[in-house]
Parts: C-alpha cells; sequence; structure tokens
C-alpha cells in the first residue's frame, strides 16, 4: 500500500491508488453510474490502459488474456451485469487459475427500485460461493485500501479470481426518489 | 484426436477446403512464436491435433471469448502476433466484441472464422446468420470491419473472406457467389491460395473466414 493510498479521500481515489500500487494496469468496464467518478480518473491517469467493452463476459475473456500475456487486469461492472459472466468464470476464469480482480458496485440493496437488480444482487454472493471464488463486500472506507491491497495480492499468489462488491454504504449508491 | 492426413479430402469435396488442413497449414507457418487462441470446439480440437505447442490456449467452455481472450494478449503483448481461431457460432454469441477490436485497432491481431453456417459439433444444426447472411455482415460493417476490396476506406481492420457458408463478414467473399476476396500473405499461406475453393458450398468442417488486421507483423507470418 502505498501513501497515496492512504491519504486518498474518495472511495474512488483509493481504489485507483491500490490498482496503481499494485501494477494492475488493465481495466476494462461495462459502464456504471456510480463507478463514473472511478472510470473517469483510471482514463485520465496514463499508468493505465482503460476501454469499455461491449459486455460483462467479454471484460472478463480479456483481462484473462492480458494475464495470460503477463499483465494484470480489473473488470468493473454494476450488480446486473454480473448475471453475464458465471459461465466466464465457471469455465475459463477458475478452472485457467486466473487472478481476475472483480469490482461490481451493488445495486438491488439499501433503497433499490429495480427488480431486475433486486434479483441478482441476491444471487450474486450465492453464485462466487458455490464457485468457490473470493467475494468480499465492502462497506467501510477506512477498510477500503487494506481490503483491497491485500486481496489483490492473494489472488495473484494463489492464482485465484477475487470479487469486491461495493456497497451503497462506501460509493454512497445510486438514488433514487421514492 | 487422430490427425487426417492432408490429402484425405475426398474427391466429392476436392473442391471444398478443409479446416483441418487450413488449420496445419496455419500452424505450421508460426516461427515468430505467436500465441493462437483455439474457439471452443472443432476449433480448438483442430488445433490441439495440429500440434501443441505452449502458445497455444485451448479454450473449452468459453463459448464466444477466443476473441476477447486474444486481444487481452495482444494488448498485453503488442511485439506478439497473436491468432484468434473463431467460428461463426461462437462468434455470434459475442459479436459485440468486433466493435471492442475495431476501437482497439491492435495492430498484432489476427481473427480467423471458420464460417462454416453450421453448430457443427453439436449435429450441424444451421447458424443463424447462414440464411440470412445480411445482418451479421452489417454489424461487422458497422463495426468498421471490411473486406479486402475496400481496405483503404477501412484503416482499422481489414477482413478477407475465404471460403463459402454464410458470409458472416464481408460481402466480396462468399465463394457461391464466385467471390474469392483479396488474400494477404498470411491467407495464401494458410490457403494455399488455390483457386479450388472459388465453387464450394457450405458442408461440414469448410469455408473459413479470415478476418485480418492491418499492420506489418501479418505479413511477416
Amino acid at each position: 500500500m502505498t501513501d497515496t493510498a492512504t491519504r486518498a479521500t474518495a472511495w474512488h481515489e483509493i481504489v485507483l491508488a491500490t490498482l496503481k500500487a499494485n501494477d494492475v494496469k488493465l481495466v476494462v468496464y461495462v459502464p456504471d453510474r456510480v463507478f463514473t467518478p472511478l472510470i473517469k480518473a483510471i482514463h485520465a491517469d496514463n499508468f493505465f490502459t482503460t476501454f469499455a467493452a461491449t459486455r460483462e463476459e467479454e471484460a472478463i475473456g480479456i483481462i484473462s488474456g492480458a494475464w495470460m500475456g503477463g499483465v494484470r487486469g480489473a473488470v468493473l461492472m454494476q450488480t446486473s451485469g454480473f448475471a453475464t459472466i458465471p459461465n466466464a468464470l465457471a469455465s475459463l476464469v477458475v478452472p485457467s487459475q486466473i487472478p481476475a480482480l472483480i469490482f461490481v458496485s451493488e445495486r438491488g440493496t439499501l433503497g433499490e427500485f429495480n427488480l431486475g437488480q433486486a434479483l441478482v444482487c441476491k444471487t450474486m454472493r450465492p453464485v462466487l460461493d458455490s464457485l468457490a471464488v473470493e467475494n468480499i463486500t465492502i462497506t467501510r472506507q477506512d477498510e477500503l485500501a487494506f481490503i483491497v491491497d491485500r486481496s489483490i495480492k492473494q489472488a495473484v499468489a494463489t492464482q485465484a479470481p477475487v470479487t469486491f462488491i461495493l456497497s451503497p454504504l462506501l460509493t454512497g449508491g445510486k438514488v433514487f426518489e421514492a | 484426436m487422430t490427425a487426417k492426413p492432408a490429402g484425405a479430402i475426398g474427391a466429392h469435396n476436392a473442391k471444398v477446403m478443409n479446416r483441418f488442413d487450413l488449420t496445419k497449414r496455419l500452424v505450421a507457418q508460426l516461427k515468430h512464436d505467436e500465441a493462437v487462441i483455439g474457439g471452443i470446439g472443432n476449433a480448438n480440437f483442430d488445433l490441439w491435433a495440429s500440434g501443441q505447442r505452449p502458445q497455444n490456449f485451448y479454450m473449452l467452455g468459453s463459448m464466444g471469448l477466443a476473441i476477447p481472450i486474444a486481444l487481452g494478449v495482444a494488448i498485453a503483448q503488442p511485439r506478439r502476433h497473436v491468432i484468434a481461431l473463431e467460428g461463426d457460432g461462437s462468434l455470434l454469441m459475442q459479436l459485440g466484441c468486433l466493435a471492442t477490436v475495431a476501437e482497439r485497432a491492435p495492430k498484432n491481431l489476427t481473427m480467423v472464422v471458420w464460417d462454416n453456417g453450421i453448430y457443427q459439433i453439436t449435429g450441424s444444426q444451421p447458424t443463424p446468420g447462414a440464411g440470412a447472411a445480411e445482418r451479421p455482415r452489417r454489424h461487422a460493417q458497422a463495426s468498421r470491419i471490411r473486406n479486402g476490396r475496400t481496405r483503404n476506406r477501412a484503416r482499422r481492420i481489414r477482413s478477407v473472406h475465404l471460403g463459402c457458408g454464410g458470409g458472416l463478414v464481408g460481402p466480396g467473399g462468399p465463394a457461391d457467389r464466385g467471390g474469392w476476396g483479396r488474400l494477404g500473405p498470411l491467407g495464401r499461406a494458410v490457403a494455399g491460395c488455390s483457386p479450388a475453393g472459388r465453387r464450394g458450398h457450405p458442408m461440414e468442417g469448410t469455408g473459413p473466414a479470415v478476418l485480418r488486421l492491418v499492420g506489418r507483423r501479418v505479413h511477416q507470418v
């Protein structure tokens, strides 16, 4: 962990600094409103190669190939997008032992209006658990840098994927008028 | 899998290109540690049967992800040439990846699409694009992918349609309409540039299309 990571004040600054400190150079995403400040900041930083994929599953394929080529990669998605990737996890990431770093903006809880998001939110953790994929829900900013930093190191050392579920308690989530 | 000898094409299809034969020719051309990603099903099995290499990745199960994986390798290792071997059926499952590739425009990526118009491994059911090729073809065009005849207008990606089948990409190519496209060195090396394939028709194990990116490294293959 770097000084930058500990000095950062916003959650997205901490995530960016921790990715950078761990040499995660490739970030592929499917856009999300809550992740927008993180996506913008990553685009603005020449350290990263970053671009949108058309589908979350495609993003998983791209960072898997990058790992094979020796580059660490992360994917960013929202909760409903997670529903597109279980096959890629079960057939590619897990059996090929790829340390995919998966950041999910948690929707479907704490004030969600969209039933589709809510249902994926309820099934996401059981799916990850059944695949034995490490998944950590992050709610507190004071734990964010520690969790992300240590988990990236564990993912690389053990060649296993990790999923970071960023709770609205951390990010503020998406706000709707009731 | 037992490797079929290259000359084992029967008289009934002697004028149609054979996917396994082309895969073997392609692998034989690799002299610079090129990475090859085999797509799901027979594309993968043909790659395995063409001689195992540590630079090959034999993908199982992740239908449609051969090209995204190859794109990731190409981004990670810009000095290495990367080749994806994909079928038309699985490409249809992840057509959006063509837009992503067009946007990134890596010069070291070659995508080979074995376009036989069928899901051969599951019993040769026709693919959705086989009977009405226009829609996926337009999609490829929307992704700024063109066939060799229009390459000057499409600087980012060139595609060359080698054979018969549904014509997934490239309006100039379907062999059943007499088209042959314009083959570059890689296409000629792989296909042998024989005119014998021109009058073929869709059938099992035949009918590849090659999507090829602009770039000098392609010419070194």
